[in-house]
């Protein structure tokens, strides 16, 4: 028998230093947060008296009140539909820029990163605020707003999934004679079309909760309505409004799901 | 007429893949170039229809000199020539009749194309095509649904679709097994006789290449070291082509002279061969029977 114990070691000293020192690194984030924002437990202790206030005022919803949501409501996935649609047709060549392998040069692949950037930069709400300055309160600086913003994540999650395609069909199609138009129709488009329809429908569903607040700033939707209600501390109807957001957040979440599934 | 003159392809990397290429295919010969792994088969394949820009030298095809062609003039030139990929290289996700009917693009606009609008005979043309490589009553079928071997029958029919005047073929069999490689080469060839187009085929496995083949060329490390008809490959010969001894030397000089380069192997920006292991066997045998 060998004297030598053999030992094994996942990590070597140095990546265990480095480890070690990337969670003090979080646990001290952590810690300076909570001093910044002074939290203070001590106002904590009136949290379940008003949270059990709130509810009592919710309950029971205002039932009576969704004749009224209704059209605020299909107003909601208008909003989530005209600007999803909106920017899935922009995102089409955000994405062919922000993609190494169909950018045409090192100029036009900063300009789709910078697009890309810009649009996911900025919260939904924000893009709000200008398109209500610019086109006046109402759904259409809504569905603007919402396009701006998800133009950023559809381009950048298409231009990923376009980097991944198989390029040796993209040269048969070019090879055979085809144009840059039609090597994007039939080399491109096709290695796509999944993630473009799944991607869509996701959009469309987080835009559709997006869409729910837009009426915080004038820009339309059920969120006009919610704002107010909760201005007016009436309660009852601010439930049934939840109520009502919930039930057409989860139809659009198993819609987009199915729809995923459905196309390969 | 295809002829090439000089090629030369060096990549960025600094590796010298084509040195100085002279090859002429005509009339409706089959010409099928051998060489190892990296030895520069699809670069100068890919080189042809500029898929890959040469760095040096003149392809022509008949009256047109492609290396000298813009982009515009380039695209029709291509409508010419058919190209057939190791890995199919088919759209998975269209259909058979689709992919046929690729090969045709140059001939219609992108709208007719997006719409799937093309003239009734390039359709008619495809239905035949499909029954004579044997895939009549595939056409809706999605290619990702094929096996290999119907796969590279749609691309040969793709090819062939072109109508073009010249059919380069890139190591069509080596995604394939034995039995389906050689009934692939067989409707090959046939077909491109049958519609009398030369075709200038890269393949490394050299049996095939000895019974199809009108005429063979060798290229090693870029250079072409051997040309002659199946029956002028000798065990000489394939030592040339895939150890890179000199045709004259002797047998002991050559023993001295056998390392291949170690850039060999390494494999090329664009030059997407798996066929290593059949390689290594080639030489292997070549090494062993050659002394």
């Amino acid at each position: 028998m060998s004297s030598e114990t053999v030992r094994w070691e996942r990590f070597d000293r140095k990546r265990r230093l480095g480890r070690f020192v990337a969670g003090l690194l979080v646990v001290v984030t952590i810690i300076a947060s909570w001093r910044f924002m002074a939290i203070d437990f001590v106002t904590l202790d009136t949290v379940p008296r008003e949270v059990a206030d709130l509810l009592t005022r919710m309950y029971p919803p205002d039932v009576a009140y969704t004749p009224q949501i209704v059209d605020p409501l299909i107003e909601t996935i208008h909003i989530a539909a005209l600007g999803t649609a909106g920017a899935l047709v922009l995102s089409i060549p955000v994405a062919l820029l922000a993609a190494e392998n169909t950018t045409p040069n090192a100029g036009t692949y900063w300009l789709g990163k910078l697009l890309v950037t810009v649009s996911r930069s900025v919260n939904t709400i924000i893009w709000a605020l200008i398109f209500v300055v610019i086109f006046g309160s109402g759904p259409l600086a809504g569905a603007v707003a919402i396009a701006f913003r998800s133009v950023g994540f559809l381009g950048k999650l298409l231009g990923e999934e376009i980097e991944e395609i198989d390029f040796g069909q993209v040269e048969a199609v070019r090879a055979s004679g085809a144009s840059v138009v039609q090597t994007l129709l039939y080399g491109v488009l096709p290695q796509v079309k999944p993630a473009l329809v799944g991607l869509g429908v996701y959009r469309w569903e987080i835009n559709i909760r997006d869409s729910t607040v837009l009426g915080f700033v004038g820009a339309g939707g059920i969120g006009v309505e919610l704002f107010r209600a909760i201005d007016a501390f009436a309660w009852r109807s601010v439930a049934m409004m939840l109520i009502a957001i919930l039930a057409i957040v989860i139809l659009s979440e198993l819609l987009s799901a199915h729809t995923r599934r459905l196309v390969r | 007429m295809l002829a090439v003159s000089d090629l030369c392809k060096t990549y960025p990397t600094g590796d010298e893949a084509l040195q100085g290429v002279d090859l002429t295919v005509e009339g409706s010969e089959t010409v099928a170039m051998i060489g190892p792994s990296g030895a520069g088969k699809s670069t100068f394949i890919r080189c042809i229809n500029r898929l890959t820009e040469p760095t040096a030298g003149e392809v022509w095809l008949d009256s047109t000199g492609l290396t000298a062609l813009g982009d515009d003039e380039l695209r029709t030139a291509r409508r010419d020539i058919g190209m057939i990929f190791q890995e199919y290289n088919l759209v998975e996700r269209l259909t058979v009749m689709e992919n046929v009917l690729t090969g045709r693009l140059g001939y219609v606009s992108a709208w007719q194309a997006f719409r799937r609008k093309f003239p009734a005979e390039d359709i008619e043309r495809a239905y035949e095509l499909l029954d004579r490589v044997g895939l009549g009553g595939m056409a809706d079928k999605r290619v990702d649904e094929l096996s290999g071997g119907q796969r590279q029958r749609v691309g040969i029919a793709r090819a062939v679709i072109q109508q073009p005047k010249i059919l380069l073929v890139d190591e069509p069999t080596s995604s394939l097994d034995p039995e389906t490689s050689e009934t692939v080469m067989e409707l090959l060839t046939e077909i491109a006789a049958e519609r009398e187009v030369p075709v200038l085929i890269n393949i490394h496995e050299v049996d095939l290449a000895l019974e199809h083949a009108d005429r063979i060329v060798g290229l090693h490390d870029g250079e072409l070291v051997f040309e002659g008809t199946p029956d002028d490959l000798d065990e000489r010969g394939l030592d040339t082509v895939y150890r890179g001894a000199e045709p004259a030397t002797t047998d002991t000089s050559r023993s001295t002279d056998t390392p291949t380069p170690a850039g060999d192997d390494q494999p090329r920006v664009g030059d997407a061969e798996v066929d290593e292991p059949v390689v290594a066997n080639t030489r292997e045998q070549s090494a062993n029977g050659g002394v």
